[in-house]
């Protein structure tokens, strides 16, 4: 099965002789819904960063979707970006753009027509149930609709993974169902991969999945 | 109103560059115009004692247009009753020949002398009278106008600039959050900065219209064209059509230099 994110002996930090992540090794599969849990500090935000080429590898190797990420050129990094789709904790949505506009973002930046955008927005926020909601802005939205938004986003350009940074941490019980519904969906239906990170794995998953756990700046998979 | 704010600064500050650059332009243009003036006024007054035609005056100095000589029959008419006609009759033949040499532009006192000297250098030619005094002082008081308001129009694009770039600094600052997100998802710089060239390029728009509208202002006061005619110059302060398009060429070169320095600093400090 081909590998969308290989790490060898990944060393992770933010200061030079604080590893966060220290000599780590692990694969994940293409297509496969993967759980990465730790406690608070843990570093688990951090090695998602890393997939996205937020933070550089101290050491080791990491490749992702076949880039190597450790001295990786912009161009080569914003290329990557355009085929991967992220979820933030603080959803990270352009407070000046309206919601339709936001979840058309990725779809901008990859140079889609307005058809094509407008066609796929519309479909994609009436799965996050926000059709009507298209022309607000974000301040004007609840966390558990911003969230959406942001999950909407992070499908529109159908990448081939999505890491999401605890989607579901402070939403209600119905915006956290909507979310591990698409996640879910696209997982098994586009067969895209998926890294969530979280504190608690949620009961209601349905998909088969991995499990990573961290602890003191290892991470093993939990069987 | 704060986005105003922001748009009005960067428009006054363009604007204030245009304006001094097209009071350099008038300005250059104003001591064209007068160099001319000048140049139709002015002649030098050659006495010989030999017949020359315009050809060989021409071919003493390349400086010489034209040339035409002074009729002295209404001086010796004026004397026809104090003289008889016999001492008249000699007078008209030992009486040298007077000439206005009109020259292909103003010249510098410099470029009068050695006129002057090449000139005397003929055997036939008497005297040579250059009248360049009276001429010289207006016109280099006028030079000294123009390097006055050259200085100060560099100032001004200097100091404008500066403050344009702070205004920028603020703008970049502002979108911050926008780009850092468009960051995330793989947006290029150009993609990223799309807003800031955009608001760039609206306001050097703007700012050419304005300075437009403000010299189509001063024409219809003509207090200006009033006080140019005070000196006997007649010029065309503001050419709608290339002046304009050279105005609006320079505020888009500004602007989009100033927004490039900004946008590729903070892509290397990132």
């Amino acid at each position: 099965m081909d590998k969308v994110i290989i790490a060898e002996n990944l060393s992770l930090s933010y200061k030079e002789f604080e590893s966060i992540i220290s000599k780590a090794n692990f694969s994940i599969d293409a297509g496969s819904f993967v759980f990465i849990t730790g406690a608070s500090g843990s570093g688990k935000s951090t090695l998602l960063k890393s997939f996205y080429g937020a933070i550089t590898p101290r050491a080791g190797s990491l490749m992702v979707g076949g880039v190597k990420m450790n001295k990786i050129s912009t161009s080569k990094l914003n290329f990557l970006r355009r085929h991967i789709g992220v979820v933030f904790q603080d959803y990270k949505l352009i407070k000046e753009w309206t919601i339709e506009k936001n979840v058309m973002l990725p779809l901008i930046i990859s140079g889609y027509t307005k058809d094509v955008s407008g066609a796929q927005v519309q479909k994609l926020l009436g799965h996050v149930k926000l059709i009507h909601q298209a022309g607000k802005y974000p301040p004007e939205l609840s966390g558990g609709e911003q969230q959406r938004v942001a999950m909407a986003r992070a499908l529109a350009h159908n990448p081939i993974l999505i890491l999401a940074d605890e989607p579901t941490g402070n939403l209600d019980e119905y915006s956290s169902q909507v979310i591990w519904n698409l996640l879910e969906g696209a997982n098994s239906q586009l067969k895209t991969t998926i890294v969530v990170v979280t504190h608690h794995i949620p009961s209601e998953i349905t998909v088969p999945y991995k499990h990573f756990h961290i602890e003191l700046g290892n991470i093993h998979e939990v069987s | 109103m704060k986005s105003l704010k922001n748009h009005i600064s960067l428009i006054v500050a363009l604007f204030t560059v245009l304006f001094a650059v097209q009071i350099y332009v008038a300005v250059d243009r104003t001591i064209a115009a007068y160099e001319t003036r000048l140049k139709n006024d002015y002649s030098i007054i050659v006495v010989s004692n030999k017949t020359f035609t315009p050809v060989e005056f021409k071919a003493m100095d390349n400086l010489v247009e034209r040339s035409e000589a002074i009729a002295t029959d209404q001086v010796l008419n004026r004397l026809q009753g104090e003289m008889t006609k016999q001492n008249l009759d000699l007078l008209k033949l030992t009486l040298p020949k007077f000439y206005r040499l009109y020259l292909n532009r103003f010249p510098t006192p410099s470029e009068i002398g050695k006129l002057q000297k090449r000139l005397q250098k003929h055997p036939a030619i008497v005297r040579v009278e250059g009248y360049a005094q009276t001429h010289d002082t207006v016109y280099k008081l006028m030079l000294l106008f123009k390097d006055v308001v050259q200085v100060f129009s560099i100032a001004i694009a200097a100091v404008t600039s500066l403050l344009i770039l702070k205004e920028m600094r603020l703008w970049q600052f502002q979108h911050s959050d926008r780009k850092s997100i468009m960051a995330l998802f793989g947006a290029p710089m150009w993609l990223r900065s799309a807003v800031l060239f955009r608001l760039a390029i609206v306001d050097a728009i703007i700012a050419t219209i304005v300075l437009c509208l403000a010299f189509f202002v001063i024409d219809q006061y003509g207090w200006m064209d009033v006080l140019l005619q005070t000196v006997g110059i007649k010029i065309q302060l503001f050419n709608f059509l290339n002046d304009g398009v050279r105005s609006l060429l320079i505020a888009l070169g500004v602007a989009i230099a100033l927004t490039l320095t900004i946008v590729i600093g903070n892509e290397e400090e990132e």
